[in-house]
């Protein structure tokens, strides 16, 4: 039975046509762009260049670029990892927004320790209270059968407004902005490229990334996971314990997520303000999409979102276009990695 | 101190009732979706971008009769591309409806910035003027509560009516419920599977598009970036607390609504943080789907159809 597992397995993790699948809806998506770009009256040639300088052209571009990545990295892989177990863990934004707040209150409240246990005690807080909530949606659907793309969604609101009422009242710093108050200087991750906000939080996702990939690849916890996603049945009957393989993966997933929320408040705004992700989570899953369901394509895919965010704000201002046009590419790539079949067939009928 | 009567009065009853109206058509049209066996998350960005459609057209005509039309249609479209991404070449159903919410989020405030010059809001257009019931408003209590609203308000229980007929009295409602429950049996017995699909997505977006005029052609007279704050995904929630039925759809909206209102009218007077309000229709939704507050199962599994 492992042994039939194992094959499987084997033949799921080639996916060397699906980069060339990736990239054609990136390109498809950025073609269908400049029509709207060209239809509204706009020179997509130069909206592009524009974009594309902002985002690589200089070190404070790259810095930019590379800081609007980082939380996109964290998320992606939180969803890469819940759908290597069969989950559709759509509620990463929600267990980000609780790990960044959990953070803050870390960061806050234990100052006055060396930075060396402070920075990970903060962070470690912001992952297990992501975690926990990732685990309310595994209890919720081992337990009582609720299927996890709706719970993780509704609770993925119920931490929006939890986190805001949280910044608003008991926690709010005085003054005009829903916002704690700063964090101690021991919970701050440094800046490792001044001026721009990228922080040491790159660092961690990076970690993340190489130690995602040994744990689907080299460890049984990452063996059962994946077997669970692929067969859940055949998986149970060669004594993988399923419901606890859900538990896990909604665990890890949801830490994960919880752990980018820890790094983006300790490195980049050093206090938890309300709406400060302007949908960090959401990205994760089109970005993971993107990056074929693979560690290190999240990480590419995560610097191509993190790119258009921060090319489009130099585009918006060198050449008037609105920044929404990168939203729009966003979704456009979203929707065309959506349809494999489609892309495929589009492929074929190219190259006849 | 303040009494529960200046909180909960006609005017806030009233308010639920207007606020309930997006999310049941939304709601009815996420119930079509999800009972041929696809879910439709991407009803958020259907009801933005028909809000924005209905308001365009209510400005280039100035009739906004026309621009519910457009709402519909554009609703119907934008259901047809969900159905072609997740029926004809079986994509992932969430996938598609994500990329329909975040394409919509960017497609109308960049729409919005190149026709008004803002991404924020629209000029303000031609709206629809609430009607006024000759004897029921002169009732007291339910009076002011019912008797003076929009059309498409008083529109919602019937097509909720409408709904109920076509699901539960017709043999067109059999073959989508076989559809959802079990497709290939359904297709064996002869019926058109694809096709029932196709309709069941396409009426989703086309209530959706309905929904999203009623904000920006009724509710308000112009597009605002946004406008839809969720209703979408509260419309998603309603469906399960209604438990995918007409009449429970109804009543869940109505109830997500009143939560709407009371959480507008405790923010005007201050008295309890508005966020705690907001997150009450999540709640109870999860607590539907734990079995605390009743058991809600799906009518499908939701898995893509292949004909064999």
């Amino acid at each position: 039975m492992k042994g039939a597992a194992r094959r499987a397995l084997r033949g799921a993790g080639r996916s060397s046509e699906g980069a060339v699948f990736q990239v054609a809806a990136i390109l498809l998506a950025f073609t269908v762009g400049a029509l709207v770009l060209y239809v509204s009256g706009y020179n997509p040639a130069s909206a592009y260049v524009a974009m594309l300088g902002g985002a690589f052209g200089d070190v404070y571009g790259v810095g930019q670029t590379l800081t609007q990545a980082t939380p996109i990295v964290f998320t992606s892989i939180a969803f890469l990892v819940s759908s290597k177990a069969g989950l559709f863990n759509i509620g990463a934004e929600g267990q980000f927004l609780v790990g960044a707040f959990a953070s803050a209150l870390a960061g806050i409240y234990l100052a006055g320790l060396p930075w060396a246990l402070h920075i990970p005690l903060a962070l470690l807080v912001g992952a297990a209270a992501g975690g926990a909530w990732g685990l309310i949606a595994a209890v919720l659907k081992t337990r009582f059968d609720a299927h996890e793309v709706i719970t993780t969604m509704m609770l993925t609101y119920v931490a929006d407004y939890l986190t805001g009422y949280l910044s608003n009242y008991p926690f709010k710093a005085p003054g005009w902005v829903s916002q704690t108050v700063k964090i101690g200087a021991s919970a701050e991750l440094p800046r490792i490229l001044p001026p721009t906000q990228l922080s040491a939080g790159i660092l961690v996702a990076l970690a993340l990334v190489a130690s995602t990939a040994y744990l689907l690849r080299k460890t049984i916890l990452g063996f059962e996971l994946r077997a669970i996603g692929l067969n859940p049945s055949a998986a149970e009957s060669a004594g993988i314990n399923i419901n606890r393989g859900v538990m896990a993966a909604m665990l890890l997933s949801g830490a994960i997520a919880g752990l980018g929320g820890a790094c983006e408040i300790l490195g980049v705004h050093r206090r938890f303000i309300e709406g400060f992700s302007p949908g960090y989570g959401w990205d994760g899953l089109a970005v993971a999409l993107v990056g074929g369901l693979n560690p290190v394509g999240s990480l590419l895919a995560a610097i191509l979102f993190g790119a258009l965010r921060s090319g489009g704000m130099i585009m918006t201002r060198s050449t008037k276009v609105p920044l929404d046009i990168v939203i729009i590419l966003q979704g456009l790539v979203i929707v065309f990695v959506a349809a494999p079949t489609f892309m495929k067939s589009l492929l074929r009928r190219g190259r006849r | 101190m303040v009494e529960l009567l200046d909180v909960i009065n006609v005017g806030i009853l009233a308010a639920a009732i207007r606020m309930a109206t997006p999310i049941v058509y939304a709601a009815l049209g996420g119930m079509f979706s999800e009972r041929v066996g696809v879910v439709n998350i991407g009803m958020e960005g259907i009801m933005l971008t028909s809000a924005l459609g209905g308001v365009i057209v209510s400005y280039y005509t100035g009739n906004p009769w026309l621009g519910v039309v457009a709402a519909v249609a554009i609703g119907g479209l934008m259901g047809l591309v969900h159905a072609v991404v997740t029926v004809r070449y079986a994509g992932n159903q969430i996938v598609s409806g994500t990329g329909l919410n975040v394409l919509a989020m960017g497609f109308t405030a960049y729409m919005s910035q190149i026709l008004w010059g803002s991404r924020g809001a629209s000029e303000s257009v031609a709206s629809i003027e609430d009607i006024t019931i000759p004897i029921l408003s002169d009732v007291p209590v339910i009076g002011p509560i019912v008797g003076t609203h929009s059309p498409l308000v008083y529109l919602m229980p019937v097509v909720t009516a409408i709904c109920y007929v076509v699901l539960f009295r017709t043999p067109l409602g059999l073959h989508i419920r076989a559809v959802g429950e079990h497709p290939t049996a359904a297709e064996t017995a002869g019926i058109d599977v694809v096709r029932i699909k196709y309709m069941g997505v396409i009426v989703s977006g086309m209530l959706s598009g309905l929904g999203g005029a009623f904000l920006s052609l009724s509710h308000l007279n112009l597009f605002a970036r946004g406008m839809t704050g969720g209703r979408g995904f509260i419309a998603l929630a309603a469906l399960i607390f209604g438990k995918w039925m007409p009449f429970g759809v109804l009543e869940a909206g109505l109830l997500f609504g009143f939560a709407d209102a009371l959480q507008m009218r405790l923010q005007s007077l201050g008295i309890l943080p508005p966020q705690i309000i907001l997150m009450i229709p999540y709640v109870l939704t999860v607590a539907v789907l734990a079995g605390v507050v009743g058991r809600a199962k799906p009518p499908s599994d939701y898995k893509p159809y292949q004909r064999e």
